[in-house]
């Protein structure tokens, strides 16, 4: 009976301690995020070549799968991508025209070159954040290829998400879905500023939420295109989020708010390109252009346009 | 020491399988949550003292993999597995009833504080949706996957008793 006693009062003491040391460390890791980066580092460069390993085999294995479910499908999807390419060819036919013009107007914007050099690596997917609450996943590329924490991720021409810690071999990307990304965005027929947030309420829908857009001149419309936005810290500029699928007025009547369908299928990702370029980042030309965005917000005039016409200049220099 | 080793090996196995595979057989977005799984599992066969450790490195690896603050996870499973370790022979141990039971509360306590502690405190409030499209259906995710699971701890952990004695 002691014994058993005295067998309670250890386990509660190892209770207590270890309890300790987890909140000693979501401190420490809140406080100075480099004191655990090390452990970190060990654990991921341990652990990837197994991850990968597990990986390729599930990959196989639902590959299987999905043979079954293939040849049912594919007399649907046949049926449906006829008509999408009826539609498509017609869209082209459209594009086809918007690219002349596209073109002119980089000519005149000088943004030629900008966007289609960046250096860009491909890296696979090896692993998802575990619980259901994040979509935080882990690629199998790391520093080795020249991947730094902040460098934007793509897939499919879409913005993906942002890499948040970096090993070896290894990096961990925050999607743009994920419910506490926040992305500084703007619509790029009338370059007014918003900002675009993953919410967790969305996932059956599979969209992001859009909010704080000014739109004065109710130029906007559903259907328009996203862009990451000029004055974002971590974010190049110009690349495509996804499409407005819905807008509607605040009630201060300033802004509006809505949602925007992402062009990234984030279900089906497996390979993501990551940019090698980090965003010429100074903080006080960032505040000052963000200040001028909110003053944008106040000012109900015509003014927001010219304003937002030479900022992007001002950036880019 | 084979027993340390074992359960060690699991662990990490467990941790590794939740990030690869489970996303895979993920419906509905939804995964199993196979590591409150493995830490009620040992805490119910072996008691306080092994459910305690085994959440503890459970919750610290996938902390360390994946989480920017170390530590919350751990913290959760941690008293997981020391709440169920309260279970050691209350119940029987090849009685699927008792894990089931247990493991749906401990689940569904894990969602509600990852709910509370992440969410709750960046002003999301809609309880109720994140309870009906997140927790619950993990739970009864969770709940299927046991009734395969646990079996397969049951036996590792019967082997490592006779290995023992």
């Amino acid at each position: 009976m002691k014994k058993n006693a005295n067998e309670n009062l250890k386990n509660k003491y190892l209770l207590i301690g270890l309890s300790v040391f987890c909140v000693l460390l979501i401190g420490l890791s809140f406080a100075n995020s480099d004191v655990v980066a090390p452990i970190k580092q060990v654990t991921g460069y341990l652990v990837t070549p197994v991850q990968k390993g597990i990986n390729s085999f599930g990959t196989w294995l639902s590959g299987l799968t999905d043979n079954f479910e293939d040849a049912e499908n594919l007399r649907e999807e046949n049926a449906s991508l006829k008509e999408q390419v009826a539609t498509l060819t017609e869209e082209n036919s459209l594009l086809v025209q918007e690219h002349e013009e596209l073109e002119r107007l980089r000519d005149l914007y000088d943004l030629d070159e900008q966007y289609s050099s960046y250096e860009k690596v491909g890296a696979n997917i090896i692993a998802k954040e575990s619980g259901n609450w994040f979509d935080i996943f882990t690629i199998d590329k790391g520093s080795n290829d020249g991947i730094e924490v902040d460098m934007n991720v793509i897939a499919d021409g879409g913005l993906v998400g942002i890499v948040t810690e970096v090993g070896a071999n290894w990096a961990t990307v925050r999607s743009i879905i994920d419910d506490e990304s926040n992305v500084s965005a703007m619509v790029s027929t009338t370059s007014d500023q918003c900002i675009i947030a993953g919410n967790l309420t969305l996932i059956d829908e599979g969209s992001l939420e859009l909010f704080q857009l000014t739109d004065t001149d109710n130029a906007v419309h559903v259907g328009d295109k996203v862009v990451t936005s000029y004055i974002s810290e971590k974010y190049l500029p110009g690349i495509l989020i996804g499409y407005i699928s819905e807008l509607n007025n605040d009630s201060n009547n300033l802004t509006k708010s809505g949602y925007v369908t992402p062009v990234v299928d984030f279900r089906h990702l497996q390979e993501v390109l990551v940019i090698l370029e980090l965003k010429d980042y100074t903080p006080s030309a960032s505040s000052e252009s963000e200040a001028s965005a909110e003053e944008e917000a106040q000012t109900e005039s015509a003014e927001t346009e010219s304003e937002s016409d030479t900022e992007p200049g001002s950036v880019t220099e | 020491m084979k027993r340390k080793l074992v359960i060690a090996l699991l662990i990490v196995i467990c941790v590794l399988v939740q990030a690869s595979i489970c996303p895979m057989i993920a419906i509905a977005e939804i995964k199993p949550n196979l590591l409150i799984i493995l830490t009620v599992s040992f805490g119910l066969m072996c008691g306080r003292r092994e459910g305690m450790l085994i959440g503890f490195f459970c919750g610290l690896l996938t902390d360390l993999f994946f989480e920017t603050t170390i530590g919350f996870n751990a913290l959760i499973y941690l008293w997981v597995g020391y709440f169920s370790g309260y279970f050691y022979r209350i119940f029987y141990d090849d009685d699927i009833k008792t894990p089931l039971l247990l493991i749906s509360v401990c689940d569904l306590a894990y969602g509600v504080v990852q709910y509370a502690f992440r969410f709750l405190m960046r002003g999301r409030l809609q309880f109720f949706f994140y309870l009906g499209r997140i927790i619950m259906p993990e739970v009864i995710y969770t709940l299927i996957l046991t009734i395969i699971c646990y079996q397969i701890f049951y036996r590792i952990n019967r082997k490592l008793d006779l290995a023992g004695d």
